[in-house]
């Protein structure tokens, strides 16, 4: 289970990334092994602002549909529009080519977890 | 105790003793002594025959669809029956089901939904077709929320003709103001129709969707090209209801001019007439929208052996997954009657379907003449509206006492709209189908004459 240590990530499975004074958005790649195959990826419109915990989309699975929530407060800035043809995106690169969106804002002073402990919110999840 | 025998005294004494009860008053003690019945008073029991032969006589006693000259429709249409669509209907298999939560066990059911969607599709000209809703009035509800959601809940204003039927725009009041949606009502012009400068102006670039029937409660056609164009230019959806489906083996549907959906009634296609249905409602939009679909969808596949095969999608988005943020709250699809549906289209074929939508114009068209002919007291209220099977009759009196009137002289003439308002005159809505026989139509005449 892959969880790079560059990112910060919420309790709802999403990572953050900083990128200059945006930051990126996406779900783990524990997230998309739990939703299965992806089929459909559902993007907030651009310009949309969202406070923490607001659900930004939703991804559609084979067998389930799951939302996907604003780790940081912000403003969209941009969606990642391949996904619209590549849904599968998301399974095959989570942290890379299968990012969501881009918020302004900043993961600064968030209630966020860095790589060891959300490996170890992983384990008394499913404790 | 036997699940299939109710409980004895015996049992009923056991379970109150569990429960540490002394009577069965006991058990019920919580409601309220002003809500309960004391006694009801009945005459004694009576044998099953003396039953049957009471409740004979008295139904006996009713005026009968099938041995009287019947021109009722409004919203609900009496057509052949094939033998086959029972004969199908009731197999057990198909009878008893509930709707299957391991789909993909039920081949038979599944097969039947994407088939019926395939019909549905075709009819309507819009790529995607659902595997049913209740009714035709759930079904414009459906498209309106449909509408809001795939304009992301920022426009909420509905626009809505009124000349869809009032019991649609009831079901359709109940449900927007529940969800905060608001209704703008269009008339239609002098001739019945609507007009799409008027659209254009009530929708404004607030709506959501620009909902319309057609043939519209008074029967007549509406310019769907023009319609759909006034919807879009106001970035809008455009939502068209039938609610007489068997028009739609003569009228194209809404979707080959440019409609997002086209939903409606489908009872015509099998489904006999009946106090409170049931019914069968449809719904097509265009893929682009899929997702925004209410209910779900039968797919064709194939099974590991690469065999064909039949699966449900979509429903992913559905109450029982999604809870509060399904797309709606109608959870199953109506499968008995989308199967009568579907039968009843296959026995037809598109050229039976054709032909049959060609008889009711026909002996609509006749009709009309005939009494054109009569004249004063008797006028076609849009006598230059084009109409499919039913028209609006203007008589010596209100609908409801012509009703009372036509039915002495033996004829079932119609359906009156006097308690339905609306800014349309105070008459009959005739309907004429293939069932209506050339004795039935001058029975109809003879009974004019009579009160002319």
């Amino acid at each position: 289970m892959s969880i790079p240590e560059e990112l910060k990530y919420d309790r709802s499975h999403e990572w953050v990334k900083t990128d200059g004074d945006a930051v990126v958005v996406g779900i783990t790649h524990y997230a998309q092994d739990q939703l299965g195959e992806v089929v459909y990826v559902e993007l907030p419109e651009v310009g949309n602002a969202f406070a923490v915990g607001d659900e930004l989309g939703t991804l559609e699975s084979v067998k389930a549909v799951s939302e996907f929530l604003a780790p940081v407060a912000g403003e969209v800035l941009e969606v990642n529009d391949r996904l619209e043809d590549e849904p599968n995106l998301v399974n095959d690169d989570p942290y890379g080519d299968g990012w969501l969106v881009r918020l302004s804002g900043s993961a600064d002073g968030q209630d966020l977890l860095d790589a060891a402990g959300y490996q170890e919110f992983l384990i008394q999840e499913s404790a | 105790m036997h699940p299939w025998v109710g409980a004895g005294p015996e049992d009923r004494r056991h379970i109150l003793s569990e429960l540490g009860l002394k009577s069965i008053d006991d058990l019920f003690a919580s409601i309220p002594a002003g809500v309960c019945v004391d006694g009801l008073d009945l005459p004694p029991a009576k044998d099953e025959s003396w039953i049957r032969r009471t409740l004979g006589e008295m139904a006996s006693t009713n005026v009968a669809m099938d041995s009287t000259p019947c021109f009722l429709g409004a919203g609900v249409y009496r057509h052949v029956q094939p033998s086959v669509v029972d004969a199908v209907l009731s197999r057990a298999e198909f009878f008893t089901s509930y709707t299957p939560y391991q789909p993909e066990i039920s081949q038979g059911t599944l097969q039947v939904i994407f088939e019926f969607q395939t019909l549905i599709s075709r009819l309507t000209g819009l790529d995607v077709a659902n595997a049913s809703l209740y009714d035709g009035a759930t079904a414009l509800v459906e498209a309106v929320l449909f509408s809001h959601r795939v304009l992301r809940g920022k426009r909420e204003l509905v626009v809505v003709a009124e000349t869809i039927h009032p019991m649609y725009r009831r079901v359709l009041d109940t449900y927007t103001r529940a969800a905060g949606i608001e209704v703008a009502v269009v008339s239609p012009g002098t001739d019945g129709r609507l007009d799409p400068d008027t659209i254009r102006k009530v929708a404004g670039d607030r709506a959501c969707c620009v909902a319309i029937q057609s043939p519209n409660f008074l029967g007549i056609i509406e310019d769907l090209p023009q319609l759909a164009t006034a919807a879009h230019d106001c970035g809008a959806l455009a939502v068209e209801v039938v609610t007489e489906a068997v028009s739609l083996g003569l009228l194209t549907g809404g979707g080959s001019f440019g409609f997002d959906v086209v939903c409606g009634e489908a009872q015509s296609f099998g489904v006999a007439p009946g106090f409170g249905g049931p019914h069968l409602g449809f719904f097509t939009c265009s893929p682009k929208h899929l997702r925004q679909m209410p209910g779900r969808l039968a797919g064709e596949t194939v099974d590991e052996d690469g065999a064909r095969a039949f699966c449900l999608t979509l429903s992913t988005r559905e109450q029982h997954i999604r809870r509060a943020k399904a797309t709606s709250n109608i959870c199953t699809n109506q499968g008995l009657m989308a199967l009568a549906a579907t039968v009843w289209l296959e026995a037809m074929g598109g050229s039976g379907l054709r032909e049959l939508a060609s008889s009711c114009l026909a002996r609509t068209e006749e009709l009309k003449r005939r009494i054109a002919a009569i004249g004063d007291p008797w006028r076609i209220a849009y006598p230059h509206s084009p109409t499919f099977n039913e028209f609006l009759l203007v008589g010596p009196a209100s609908g409801i006492e012509l009703v009372e009137q036509l039915a002495s002289e033996g004829v079932l003439a119609g359906v009156p709209t006097t308690d339905w308002g609306g800014s349309w005159p105070d008459g009959l809505l005739v309907a004429v189908t293939e069932r209506n026989s050339a004795e039935d139509l001058d029975a109809f005449v003879a009974a004019l004459e009579t009160l002319s």
